[in-house]
């Protein structure tokens, strides 16, 4: 019996679980951001005035650690230009205007996948990228390292993050595409063994995941704790084979390949029709929501749009977040695309946020005792405000996952993972300045 | 959008519990014991435990006032110092001391090291220290049940005196009830048992805490004292088990980790055993408190959680 991890209970207000998503209109113009992953962004290959359909090629990858793109909407290319990402980067973005046919790109084709390298390459070219919100690029993780292996893949499907149940609805409504998906990464990566973690409060998807699991020996599906954050990879891998993943290091060192139930879904429907990820399944939800609902976005789409399909607001939102309300970020406008990442669009009420007022600290402990990873934020938090970088690092603020347990625990409100944050990036730029420093005296010792 | 909307780094949401909500809860965990020792020990016994809280709540109202501090008395920490310090003494004990033991508690014990959460010690339990080696004449010992039901019972004894000068104990069953000398909040079992139950179910404190601290005098008492009715006696007698419950679990003087609670709780289990057997005083969980206090930062240290997939701390 393995011990688990420490979490919250968050309140699972997962409203839309039994509505299976409808497919919205096509949206008037799409903006398509090319920094939609983490690592470069994409390289545009349209020029304005070009003629796309869906699934056309608008952008390639550059680099490894990168993404190619592709157009959510048959129509014109009317612009290409600068905006702002939700979160406060800068990046390039296609606008696209509609034709409202939705006209799939004539030269279309399934893939031709026999090989593990065919495969690697046709997950690439889908621009699949980890759709439970990192949108870290897929194939990286299937680019496994000369001298490293993996005999162990596990699919994300614990959704821990309050009202989202996209991914309930991929393992309800997907499971053949995720079975796909799944079946060829088995055979051609020589994975002996198919792990699927859901939480226990999803039990549709469980029985769903357990057809699956009698369809191909590889597959077992593990039950697990409706606990916060039991979708966090490093969580779920303990959780799921009781590997710890060391810091810094990735889940291909413990042999672990991890992968949302989308992604791999993206990928059967794929590799099975050749159409890449143009379109996000995503729950609209929240108090201020008029008819909460889950619906298949063009990628692209402006949030305005998604909301106005899902009947508009019932009262002014206290507050609009992409993605789940506790890693999403906040947003001061409708003006904003769905990218491949976005699972969940929330316009919450002021009830629903309870933003508390800010009280001194108790040492009650109970940021240190609710945190996954036994980290003490509580401490981050008085060695940040001290500036000791030594004692950051003593504490292993770098571990930290910014889940949000402590924040969302802490009576006192104190804003511990917007410390966390900032205690990390001034840890590494110490790291930096010591290295640069350490070099340069390397220098100029010869 | 017409009006603006909420612009903030994640989490977006929270939990319910709020510093001033806690407190509310010790508060209310606290009310059984406050009715009992009203019930046993007369209408003074309020009127003690009313002045204490008027005299802290007071004081940190007044020290935030000059301090030109936010006020902070709605937090309702000094209202639970307050009552846990009435609760703490005889309801014998003169009014001015009892408030300037209020004072004493909020204003050096706490404020002067920077407010809620930053003090060492537990205010209350300091102050009543404070108090009992300030005025031992009027406030060591405890007052005589008004409704005590053994006759023979000399003044001002405690059990725990008893059980060190010799004398006739109360039986078990009026021990549970509370019908005993001692202070105000210390003697009814079954009220403090009822407090205990609330905070665990509230989840306030962690249960292993006061049971571990109860299960060390316990067992300490069966190994050297060789008997199992004193063992239970120790158990519940003088203010082990207020002090177990309520003070030992006080967040700002006792360790972060689950783990460090539990070497804390043994540690004032094992200390009030000593002193109660070997010290000059026949209590001791004040002092074994307040000594543990003191070795909460190291026990801390000791204790802290190693990072998941890290070295050590």
């Amino acid at each position: 019996m393995r011990f688990f991890l420490p979490g919250v209970h968050v309140p699972h207000r997962k409203t839309t679980a039994d509505m299976p998503p409808v497919r919205m209109p096509a949206p008037s113009e799409v903006v398509i951001p090319m920094s939609m992953h983490i690592g470069k962004p994409a390289i545009p290959v349209v020029s304005v005035g070009d003629q796309v359909f869906v699934g056309t090629l608008i952008a390639n990858k550059d680099g490894f650690i990168s993404s190619p793109i592709y157009s959510s909407v048959s129509g014109k290319v009317k612009a290409i230009s600068e905006v702002t990402l939700p979160s406060g980067a800068k990046t390039l973005a296609v606008k696209i205007e509609s034709d409202g046919e939705m006209t799939v790109d004539p030269a279309i084709k399934p893939p031709v996948v026999t090989t593990k390298e065919e495969l690697v390459a046709a997950i690439a070219e889908s621009g699949t990228v980890g759709l439970g919100g990192a949108g870290f690029p897929t194939y990286v993780k299937f680019s496994i390292p000369e001298g490293k292996s993996a005999d162990t893949l596990i699919i994300n499907g614990a959704e821990c993050e309050p009202y989202i149940t996209s991914d309930t609805r991929t393992m309800i409504d997907k499971s053949d595409d995720m079975l796909r998906g799944i079946s060829i990464i088995c055979d051609l990566m020589d994975i002996k063994r198919v792990i699927i973690g859901i939480e226990c409060n999803k039990k549709a998807a469980i029985e769903k995941m357990r057809e699956l699991a009698a369809k191909r020996p590889e597959i077992e599906v593990s039950v697990l704790p409706a606990v916060y954050p039991q979708g966090g990879e490093k969580v779920l891998i303990y959780h799921t084979t009781g590997r710890v993943v060391p810091a810094g290091k990735l889940p291909i060192d413990v042999g672990c390949i991890v992968s949302n139930c989308t992604t791999v879904a993206a990928i059967g429907n794929y590799v099975n029709t050749g159409i890449p990820l143009v379109s996000k399944c995503v729950t609209v939800a929240g108090g201020a929501m008029r008819e909460p609902k889950n619906v298949i976005v063009p990628i692209g789409t402006r949030i305005s749009e998604v909301f106005e399909f899902a009947g508009g607001f019932s009262e002014q939102p206290y507050g609009i977040i992409l993605g789940g309300p506790m890693m999403g970020y906040t947003v001061d406008n409708t003006d904003v695309s769905v990218v491949k990442g976005t699972n969940a669009l929330l316009a919450l009420t002021e009830k629903e946020m309870k933003p508390k007022k800010e009280t001194a600290c108790i040492h009650c402990g109970a940021c240190a005792n609710h945190c996954p990873f036994g980290l003490n934020p509580a401490a981050f938090m008085k060695a940040y405000r001290l500036g000791n970088v030594d004692e950051l690092a003593r504490l292993r603020v770098d571990i930290c996952m910014e889940c949000g347990c402590c924040s969302f625990i802490c009576p006192a409100a104190k804003p511990l993972v917007e410390t966390n944050k900032l205690s990390k990036a001034k840890l590494r730029a110490h790291l930096e300045e010591k290295k640069k420093i350490a070099e340069a005296s390397a220098e100029a010792k010869k | 959008m017409s009006e603006k909307l909420h612009i903030g780094v994640s989490p977006h949401i929270s939990s319910p519990r709020t510093t001033q909500g806690i407190m509310l809860d010790v508060v209310i965990a606290l009310m059984p014991a406050l009715i009992a020792g009203t019930v046993i020990f007369g209408l003074r016994a309020l009127l003690v435990v009313l002045a204490s809280v008027i005299s802290t709540t007071l004081s940190e109202y007044v020290f935030c006032l000059i301090t030109k501090r936010e006020d902070t008395v709605t937090d309702l920490s000094s209202v639970v110092t307050g009552v846990l310090l009435g609760l703490n003494l005889p309801a014998t004990a003169p009014i001015w001391q009892v408030m300037l033991g209020g004072v004493f508690a909020i204003i050096v014990v706490k404020c002067l090291f920077g407010g809620l959460g930053q003090n060492f010690a537990n205010p209350a339990i300091t102050a009543r220290v404070f108090l009992l080696v300030s005025f031992s004449g009027s406030l060591a010992g405890g007052a005589i049940p008004r409704l005590s039901r053994a006759p023979d019972l000399v003044a001002g004894a405690t059990p725990l005196s008893i059980l060190k000068d010799g004398g006739a104990l109360p039986s078990i069953g009026d021990m549970l009830l509370g019908l005993r000398g001692g202070a105000i909040g210390e003697t009814c079992i079954i009220a403090l048992l009822l407090g205990f139950a609330y905070l665990v179910f509230r989840k306030v404190i962690y249960p292993e805490v006061p049971l571990v601290c109860l299960g060390t005098v316990f067992v300490l008492s069966l190994i050297f004292d060789n008997s199992f009715s004193i063992a239970l006696y120790h158990l519940l007698s003088g203010g082990l088990m207020i002090g177990a419950i309520f003070m030992i679990t006080d967040y700002s003087s006792s360790p972060v980790s689950r783990v460090g609670k539990m070497v804390f709780a043994f540690g004032c289990g094992a200390m009030t055993y000593i002193i109660r057997r070997l010290g000059a005083y026949p209590e001791g969980v004040s002092f074994a408190i307040l000594l543990m206090n003191v070795l909460s930062p190291y026990i801390d240290k000791w204790t802290a959680k190693r990072p998941f997939g890290g070295g050590k701390v």
